[in-house]
């Protein structure tokens, strides 16, 4: 015997008690649909109701009922040699046993997005600028030699002593706080709160029309590293005091 | 005229006898076991939507890029290509960084004078050492506008969130190892620049001693700190960079790729 899962069989009863409650309300409309309200009573889930049902397939699910109950399931039954054609009542093999609405089993959840080939589109941009980088530095080299001062002497402090650029900012800072507050807490604070910004930062939008004290503040902020750079880069010369780079002369290795 | 004639039949011949070896070339077992089905060097590679499909999916950049993204991510003014540049100049500096290792010592007796020998004795030494100086600075700042340009597309927000936070920690590495590749030449710049570093990090409180110690290898720069940082700058913070470059690009694609449009 072929089992029927648990949750058709469960749907099957509930159609056939819906049915039978329609059947025991209208005796008129029963005696219009006197086949299909026997259908009710086979194994039939098909509720009779349902209008949203094409009647030409409804009918053809009228045959089935004719039958007897127990031939149905021998008839789906593995241990025949596989449906014989015409072998049903009517000549039919098949028959309805439910409609699946599209809606039940399609969930489109993303939007479909204009896509590109990666290649050629991307990888030729990628290659492109990878060759101007590498065109660039090339030739910059060629023209600019890397520093290359004397040897390290302890005994020889050079005046100024600046550190790499990017931490003149720092180093600048350093001539107004205390080094634990310049040289740590204030470049700590910083890391953090830049690790911190996408858990601080609660806005949804990406647009910068909805995130403009996100960029004002970020602006700021790059700023305020980047004329401290400058600063720190050209307006400091001997003993870290301030110069004008076309007066003073410019102290500055990269 | 006959001259120009038989000129031409020999260019005829040449070009033939070229084109046979290409295609011998192309049909031979090691080049079809190189290069893969769908690969533009393989023979009869034609411009078809499947064919672009096979050069991404069979091949090893198919671990760095999807066959499709979307249209506005493979626009210029989008990116200004900042994080791939970041990422070319990486690959450069490991070139030409290993070019400049066959030549260098890092100890404080022969570190300046292997730098002076390089640029004068060595072919294309002082060229490759430009480059590795100019294409450091330059990654810094790569680095750093990559870090503003994600910022200001908002780029760093959900799903991104962590990508951004790896993405700082790639920043504080750049940062890392330009610091650490400035003391190598061991001249009067990288001394007294690290100096003034390594003289802030002393101050970080409690363990600031500590810290120093173990950055200097001692309470003074000397020849073992020339040793740590060299270390640290051609193995330890460019494995550890690597691998927090292989999260950073496959969170890239985990999180649906680039972010956008506006």
């Amino acid at each position: 015997m072929v089992e029927i899962p648990e949750h058709l069989r469960k749907r099957a009863e509930e159609a056939r008690a819906k049915a039978e409650a329609a059947k025991g309300g209208s005796s008129k409309g029963e005696e219009k649909e006197t086949e299909t309200g026997a259908d009710t009573s086979s194994e039939n889930p098909v509720s009779s109701g349902d209008e949203k049902i094409p009647s030409h397939l409804l009918d053809r699910g009228v045959p089935a009922s004719k039958q007897p109950p127990v031939g149905e399931p021998s008839n789906v039954s593995p241990s025949q040699s596989g449906p014989q054609a015409g072998q049903g009542p009517d000549g039919h093999n098949q028959r309805l046993l439910t409609v699946v609405k599209a809606g039940s089993i399609q969930d489109v959840k993303t939007t479909p997005t204009d896509k590109v080939h990666v290649w050629p589109h991307l990888l030729i941009a990628e290659f492109l600028s990878a060759l101007a980088i590498t065109l660039f530095t090339t030739l910059f080299s060629i023209v600019v030699n890397a520093p290359l001062l004397e040897l390290a002497d302890f005994n020889r402090t050079p005046n100024p002593s600046k550190a790499p650029w990017y931490f003149l900012g720092l180093q600048e800072l350093l001539t107004m706080f205390h080094p634990m507050v310049a040289g740590v807490t204030i470049p700590g604070m910083g890391i953090f709160l830049l690790i911190m910004a996408p858990f601080i930062d609660k806005n949804p939008s990406n647009k910068p029309e909805h995130r403009k004290f996100a960029i004002s503040l970020m602006t700021v902020h790059l700023m305020f590293w980047a004329v401290l750079v400058m600063i720190g880069s050209f307006f400091r010369g001997p003993g870290f005091n301030f110069v004008f780079p076309w007066e003073g002369g410019l102290f500055f290795e990269l | 005229m006959a001259e120009t004639n038989g000129d031409k039949a020999a260019g005829q011949a040449l070009k033939e006898k070229l084109g046979q070896i290409g295609n011998k070339v192309q049909d031979s077992q090691t080049w079809t076991a190189i290069f893969r089905p769908g690969s533009i060097f393989r023979k009869g590679y034609t411009d078809s939507p499947r064919n672009r499909s096979y050069v991404i999916m069979n091949s090893v950049l198919y671990h760095l890029h999807p066959v499709k993204v979307k249209r506005h991510a493979v626009k210029v003014s989008y990116t200004l290509c900042l994080g791939g540049l970041s990422f070319f100049l990486f690959i450069f500096l490991t070139v030409t960084g290993i070019f400049l290792m066959f030549f260098y010592r890092p100890t404080a007796a022969q570190a300046w004078d292997d730098i002076q020998t390089l640029q004068t004795a060595v072919g294309f030494g002082l060229l490759v050492r430009n480059m590795h100086r100019w294409g450091a600075h330059l990654m810094v700042l790569t680095v750093f506008l990559h870090m503003a340009r994600v910022f200001y597309h908002g780029a760093y927000k959900p799903p991104r969130e962590f990508n951004w936070v790896i993405g700082v920690i790639l920043l504080t590495l750049t940062l890392l190892l330009s610091f650490t590749g400035y003391l190598l030449p061991w001249d009067q710049l990288a001394l007294w620049a690290v100096t003034v570093g390594t003289n802030m990090m002393g101050y970080t409180p409690v363990f600031g001693e500590q810290v120093r110690f173990v950055l200097l290898g001692g309470v003074e720069i000397g020849t073992d700190t020339l040793l740590r940082w060299y270390t640290l700058h051609v193995l330890m913070l460019p494995f550890v960079l690597v691998i927090f470059l292989a999260i950073h690009f496959w969170r890239v694609r985990k999180d649906g790729g680039i972010s956008g449009p506006l």
